[in-house]
């Protein structure tokens, strides 16, 4: 087996150094897949220097002021006179609802990793981890529209109010994010090193006390990795959550009650507003705030990142 | 080997286009021998409420006039208007009066009235009012009446379906139904899709809200406005108030294919589209506006 690889590869070395048009494909493959990294970097770079530009126009042109724009309440751009456009409402409901998802979700996530690694591996092979694939491939309209016609009338006529509500968003969102906290968790504990485990149990340790002693806190790292980027996808979902939400434009003051968060109000307001508006360029403004919030979820997952690394 | 693999797929991939452009070549060849018709390619992009009609009656135009392409998009009137004044399209389909849109120099476009659609009231079927009066429809959408019993209907707490304040629908319910009062802030619930609209009006009790007449069906309740009922006949005749007209601006007058396909629009062939899709045709209206 191993003289058949070697034999192979040799092969191909010959090949790489004797044919001439072989070194010409490999050329042309080269300047193929750099021209396609250049052109990703490139288009990400328009991309946010374009957000950016749009996203100021609302503080250099129309005179808002920033704090006015993040911490008023008061949203009524389409007043004649004395229009105003604070985000608070928005930035709180993307908030609230975010971290309620994270908070149902985080437990719940981490429990089925450890079930699938430690636990039952056999089952988590062939059941668990296709199961987390297939929800990560389900559509977040889907998920929306079951929001819509199963949970929101299931909390309206179980559990009060009108349905629509942050705890609705919370659940759908909950729901779309755990696989990706799931996955990576169970994946930071598969590739912890295999003496931990041996040490802990050589002790006398029981297997409930490894898991919870030795292996979930030198998993913490790779776990918070999961948990930022279910994060940003709860910060980014737009159409699920809106669905299941309501759009009442104010703060929430319970779980049952209707409110918005940035990307409803975006996807709502954007294509029927004009273009240099005051109106579209406080949702212009909202995208790039989204932009920083993720970029600071980005630098976040790295730092985690490396202290992951470290502790190996 | 995997690099010639990648090339081939490439190909492979690449080959129903490169054929499909030479196909239409082809045709074009063949179409050149009739006798002189429009040909090229324009876009309309804007209102998604005018955007089921447009499409169709873009495909009827492209079986008519094989050499012309007539694309239409969505994204809202809004995008349609913006996008109509820089030029950037053709034709710019909007809900609402380019006057009425603010940062839009409505003097540089030039209205074409492609259809009226009307509005009903709509509430969820446990409500038992079957008419409000204007004062009735103002004072409930801006917070005053919070309670069906104090228009004569059941003891139910009033939830308001509204549509975003962006919304071509919410501008015209709010000019005409509710006399331009600015509606409570944070009152009730916001949708932006009629499908939407209409599954949370059947679903929760008290829901009040409106609807263009072609989305409304039996699984609600249309309530009548000042006792008139939100019928093609009354909104022709001018009883009814609550419609708008859909609108495809141009930037100037129009020319070529754009007019040509303008006029089109405003023909008798595409009649039957605009009854068929639950529009009501221009030519029926007995008032204007």
């Amino acid at each position: 087996m191993e003289k058949l690889l070697a034999l192979r590869m040799g092969g191909r070395m010959r090949a790489h150094r004797f044919n001439w048009r072989n070194i010409r494909n490999e050329l042309l493959g080269r300047s193929m897949v750099t021209a396609c990294g250049l052109l990703i970097i490139v288009l990400t770079l328009f991309l946010v220097l374009f957000i950016t530009s749009q996203g100021i126009a609302l503080f250099r042109d129309n005179g808002v002021s920033l704090t006015e724009f993040l911490l008023s309440t008061s949203w009524h751009p389409d007043r004649i006179d004395n229009p105003q456009v604070g985000a608070a409402v928005f930035i709180v409901g993307s908030i609230v609802i975010s971290l309620l998802a994270l908070l149902i979700s985080t437990p719940i996530s981490v429990a089925l990793a450890i079930f699938m690694t430690e636990i039952s591996p056999g089952l988590g092979q062939r059941f668990l981890q296709p199961a987390i694939e297939i929800f990560v491939g389900i559509p977040s309209v889907v998920y929306g529209w079951m929001g819509l016609s199963v949970l929101v009338p299931f909390i309206k006529n179980y559990i009060g109010g009108m349905g629509f509500s942050v705890l609705a968003g919370g659940l759908v969102l909950a729901l779309m994010i755990f696989p990706t906290i799931a996955s990576i968790a169970a994946d930071t504990l598969r590739s912890l090193p295999g003496h931990y485990k041996e040490a802990s149990l050589g002790l006398g340790a029981t297997r409930w006390q490894t898991i919870r002693l030795i292996l979930l806190p030198s998993a913490v790292p790779g776990i918070l990795t999961g948990v930022v980027l279910g994060l940003a996808r709860a910060f980014g979902e737009a159409l699920a959550v809106q669905m299941v939400i309501g759009n009442s434009v104010r703060i929430a003051d319970a779980l049952l009650k209707p409110t918005i968060n940035l990307t409803s109000i975006m996807t709502m307001d954007m294509g029927n507003t004009v273009m240099g508006t005051m109106w579209n360029n406080a949702l212009w403004s909202m995208a790039l705030l989204l932009l920083l919030i993720s970029f600071c979820f980005i630098l976040l997952i790295r730092r985690l990142g490396a202290k992951g690394a470290m502790v190996k | 080997m995997r690099l010639k693999k990648v090339i081939a797929t490439t190909l492979l991939v690449a080959l129903p286009f490169i054929a499909a452009g030479c196909g239409g070549g082809d045709k074009k060849a063949e179409e050149n021998k009739q006798p002189a018709q429009v040909s090229g390619s324009i876009t309309a992009s804007g209102s998604t409420a005018l955007q089921p009609l447009a499409e169709k009656a873009a495909q009827q135009f492209g079986q008519k006039n094989p050499n012309a392409k007539v694309i239409v998009q969505g994204g809202g009137s809004g995008t349609g208007l913006t996008q109509v004044a820089q030029g950037a399209v053709q034709i710019g389909n909007s809900d609402i009066f380019a006057e009425d849109k603010a940062g839009i120099n409505a003097a540089e476009l030039v209205d074409h009235k492609i259809c009226v659609v009307g509005f009903a009231t709509i509430a969820n079927k446990k409500v038992t009012v079957d008419n409000l009066t204007h004062q009735q429809l103002i004072d409930i959408f801006t917070g005053k009446i919070t309670n069906w019993k104090d228009v004569g209907g059941p003891d139910l707490k009033v939830v308001i379906v509204n549509r975003p304040a962006s919304s071509g629908t919410r501008f015209t319910f709010q000019k005409y139904a509710l006399k331009g009062a600015e509606e409570a802030a944070g009152l009730g619930l916001q949708s932006d899709a009629s499908g939407t609209v209409l599954k949370t009006v059947s679903d929760t009790e008290g829901a009040i809200s409106y609807l263009a007449l072609s989305y409304v069906n039996d699984t609600v309740k249309t309530v009548k406005l000042d006792g008139v009922e939100a019928t093609v006949d009354n909104i022709t005749s001018g009883k009814y108030p609550i419609w708008s007209y859909e609108h495809m601006y141009t930037k100037g007058q129009p020319t070529g294919l754009t007019k040509a396909f303008l006029d089109y629009m405003g023909s008798d062939e595409v009649k039957p589209l605009i009854k068929q899709l639950g529009y009501i045709p221009n030519s029926e209206m007995k008032v204007s506006r």
